[in-house]
């Protein structure tokens, strides 16, 4: 059992690298505004799959990585993606016997969340609001869930992460 | 996150990230520098020799253009030794970096770039391409460094009307080909066309580089103050190459460059303090 435990670690990395890899990949001005948040699509699904493995300190590491690719501030994705972690992490029993629709919904919940607190820091430092446009990701990331979700497991099975 | 807001104590933190995080911004940044390697190793001679032929008839005239410059900058320096003012023209220290083309976050305007602290950058140098000032250095970490653009919200640059002189600030507004000119009084002699320059003031960008066009003026005799917003003469979107200056004090291979990048940033943004 302890062989089995450790086993994929580095495809929970590889799922990180390449999640903040699209995310900086470039895009034309219309569709980077589109872009869904992949890192934090990610890292809801490895919480919610295996919350023994990926929880608050990961996505507080990938947080941080995320501020030095977009050039936020430091420390800004890092708590929220934390927080995501935090809920996932604490309610995944809950969350994994949701039918997909449902899961869909709270990821969007989770995803509005996490642009909400970076919102709430961006207007404290003293950036203007972002229009409307700005929550077209978190709409996009949870129609975007149950591929992602599929996926996602597939790749869980077949390296058989655990 | 206070910290890093506030003061600079996390900037070894964040070079130490942006380190590991520069595989994943040289992979995204691959293809575009592979295509661009293909096309000239797989590019004709016929090609070479035509683009050779352009680019001489270009220095050419470059080269007359500096000619008069030159004898100009004689006479200025002459008038203004008469006047007994300081003005230095000093030829400044310069690099050429490409950018990286990686996507920042959608709502900043920040670019990468694919120099860093080895080449001796430092956090608040300004950054210019063929056309005008397109922004200036805010981190800096060992390999790459993060600009932020002139049409940053939060950015602002002390600029000055070619035509009358006329000292103020251009604001970024968040769009890329618009900036903004507040406080500039409803009876001040603002055209459409006028060209703003780099004025010098706050001490972190050269003066005298073209920075915009003014595109729209809008006086209202009922406010205070006239709309004007100007267009950025560099092409922010579109370059792919930049120039970093070197304050002239300050020589290129500086073993003194941490220190100076301290202070450097230690007076919070002069650019706002530098009203007209």
């Amino acid at each position: 059992m302890n062989l089995t435990r450790h086993n994929g670690g580095l495809i929970i990395l590889l799922s990180f690298a390449a999640a903040m890899t699209l995310t900086i990949v470039p895009l034309s001005d219309s569709l980077r505004l589109l872009r869904p948040d992949l890192v934090a699509l990610t890292l809801i699904f490895w919480c919610l799959v295996l919350p023994y493995r990926v929880s608050v300190g990961s996505g507080f590491m990938a947080g941080l990585l995320l501020d030095a690719l977009t050039g936020t501030l430091l420390g800004e994705h890092a708590l929220s993606l934390s927080l995501i972690a935090y809920l996932c992490v604490r309610l995944h029993q809950r969350i994994r016997a949701y039918p997909m629709w449902q899961q869909s919904l709270t990821v969007l919940v989770l995803l509005i969340m996490h642009q909400l607190l970076t919102l709430w820091i961006d207007s404290i430092i003293g950036r203007p609001a972002p229009g409307i446009s700005y929550w077209i990701p978190s709409l996009i990331g949870a129609a975007l869930w149950p591929l992602i979700f599929q996926f996602m497991t597939s790749l869980r099975i077949n390296f058989s992460v655990q | 996150m206070t910290i890093d807001h506030r003061q600079h104590h996390l900037d070894s933190v964040r070079s130490f990230l942006s380190v590991v995080v520069y595989p994943l911004q040289w992979l995204v940044d691959l293809p575009d520098t592979s295509s661009e390697w293909f096309r000239e190793s797989l590019s004709t001679r016929r090609e070479l020799q035509e683009e050779n032929a352009s680019l001489r008839t270009q220095q050419l005239m470059l080269n007359t253009q500096l000619q008069k410059l030159e004898s100009l900058e004689a006479e200025n320096r002459r008038l203004r030794a008469l006047l007994d003012s300081s003005f230095q023209v000093g030829n400044r220290h310069m690099l050429i970096a490409g950018l990286l083309s990686v996507d920042m976050d959608p709502y900043r305007h920040q670019i990468e770039v694919n120099k860093g602290s080895l080449d001796h950058l430092f956090a608040g140098q300004p950054l210019l391409d063929s056309q005008g000032v397109m922004g200036q250095l805010i981190h800096v970490g060992p390999l790459t460094a993060t600009a932020m653009l002139i049409t940053d919200p939060s950015h602002a640059i002390p600029v000055q009307i070619n035509r009358t002189g006329l000292r103020t600030i251009a604001l970024g507004t968040g769009s890329i080909d618009r900036l903004e000119l507040p406080h500039i009084p409803t009876n001040a002699d603002v055209r459409v066309g006028d060209l703003l320059i780099s004025s010098g003031l706050g001490g972190r960008f050269p003066p005298g580089y073209p920075v915009a066009e003014v595109i729209n003026v809008e006086q209202d005799p009922g406010n205070t103050f006239s709309e004007v917003s100007a267009r950025p003469r560099a092409h922010l979107d579109r370059s792919r190459e930049v120039l970093l200056v070197w304050p002239p004090e300050l020589p290129n291979p500086d073993p003194r460059i941490g220190t100076s990048a301290e202070t450097d940033v230690a007076e919070e943004t002069p650019e706002d303090i530098s009203t007209p």
